[in-house]
C-alpha cells in the first residue's frame, strides 16, 4: 500500500470516529433535541445553533488560514470543494425535501450513522431507507427513473 | 429551555469541525456523511476506501466516548414508519442537493460557499415548517 493511500485511509478513520464522537457528544444523535430546535413555537432548545457554531468557528479558522492557501491537501492529494456557485434547482429542491425529512422524524445521515452503535431497529430502517433514497436520486438524476408531477429528467442541461 | 446544552453541544460542536479541517487538510476530502455514504454506493478509484474508513470510524465512536459518560439517547419508542419515509426523504433530498447539515451546514458555511449558505437556509426552513405543522396537529 502507498504511502498516499495510507494516510487516505486512516486520516479517513480518524476523522470518522471524532465525527461520530461529536454528533454524540454535541446532542445531535437525539431526535427530540433536533426537533426541540426546529420547534420554535414551542418549548425552543438552542442547542444545536452552538453546536453548528462550534464546529464552523473551529472549521472556519483552519480552512481560510491554512487551507485555503495550499494548492493540494498534505498528502499531495487534490482538494474535492468545487467553487460552483449556481444556485439550481435541484440545489433548492433536494434541500425542501431533506429539510422535510429531518423534520419528519428528527435524524439526518451524520448522527444516524453516529448512533449505529446502539443497535435499535429505527436507526437501521432509517440507513436503510436512506440508502433507497439515495438509489433513487441517482437514477433521477441519471434520467432514469420518474419523479411524480415531474416526471423523467431531461438530459440536456447536464 | 430546560433542556438546553450549550457547553457540550459547542465542545461536540468543535469536535465536528475540527474532524472536517483534519479531513480536508491532510487528504482534500470533504466530511460531508451524506457524500460520504452515496460515494460508498457509486465506487470511483482512489474514493471509496477513505471513505469506508470514515464511516467505521462512525460506527466505533460510540465506544470511544462511552468511558466518557457519554450515551446515546433511547430511540426505541420511534415511530419506524414515520423514520424509513424520513429515511427516503433524507436520502433523496441530500443526492439531489449535495449535502446535508454537515457538507452544506459546516464545511459549506464555513467557506461561505453560496449554494452552501441557500441550502441550509432551505433546509432548515423546510425542517421547521414541517415541525410546525406537526406541533399544529398535536403530533410534538
Amino acid at each position: 500500500m502507498s504511502k498516499l493511500k495510507f494516510i487516505r485511509i486512516i486520516v479517513g478513520f480518524i476523522s470518522g470516529a471524532l465525527f461520530g464522537a461529536g454528533m454524540i457528544i454535541s446532542g445531535m444523535v437525539d431526535p427530540n433535541k433536533v426537533i426541540g430546535f426546529l420547534n420554535i413555537s414551542g418549548n425552543w432548545d438552542p442547542s444545536l445553533m452552538f453546536v453548528m457554531g462550534g464546529a464552523i468557528t473551529v472549521f472556519a479558522p483552519i480552512y481560510h488560514l491554512v487551507i485555503k492557501k495550499r494548492s493540494t491537501a498534505i498528502n499531495g492529494d487534490q482538494f474535492a470543494y468545487s467553487n460552483n456557485t449556481k444556485v439550481d434547482g435541484n440545489l433548492i429542491w433536494g434541500a425542501i425535501i431533506f429539510g422535510a425529512g429531518w423534520g419528519l422524524a428528527g435524524f439526518c445521515p451524520g448522527p444516524a450513522l453516529a448512533s449505529m452503535g446502539g443497535g435499535t431497529n429505527i436507526i437501521f430502517a432509517f440507513i436503510l431507507s436512506m440508502l433507497v433514497g439515495i438509489v433513487f436520486a441517482n437514477q433521477y438524476l441519471a434520467g432514469r427513473f420518474p419523479l411524480p408531477f415531474v416526471g423523467y429528467r431531461e438530459q440536456c442541461d447536464l | 429551555m430546560e433542556n438546553f446544552t450549550p457547553w457540550t453541544s459547542l465542545a461536540g460542536g468543535a469536535l465536528l469541525g475540527l474532524s472536517a479541517a483534519l479531513l480536508m487538510l491532510f487528504s482534500g476530502k470533504i466530511a460531508g456523511i451524506s457524500g460520504v455514504i452515496a460515494g460508498v454506493l457509486t465506487p470511483q478509484k482512489n474514493e471509496s476506501s477513505w471513505r469506508a474508513a470514515f464511516i467505521v470510524g462512525m460506527i466505533l465512536s460510540l465506544l470511544i466516548v462511552m468511558p466518557f459518560g457519554f450515551s446515546l439517547p433511547d430511540i426505541s419508542g420511534e415511530n419506524i414508519l414515520l423514520v424509513s419515509l424520513a429515511g427516503v426523504m433524507v436520502g433523496f433530498g441530500t443526492r439531489l442537493g449535495n449535502g446535508c447539515t454537515s457538507g452544506h451546514g459546516i464545511i459549506g458555511l464555513g467557506r461561505i460557499s453560496k449554494r452552501s449558505i441557500y441550502a441550509t437556509a432551505t433546509f432548515m426552513l423546510s425542517a421547521i415548517v414541517v415541525v410546525f405543522i406537526r406541533s399544529f396537529f398535536g403530533a410534538i
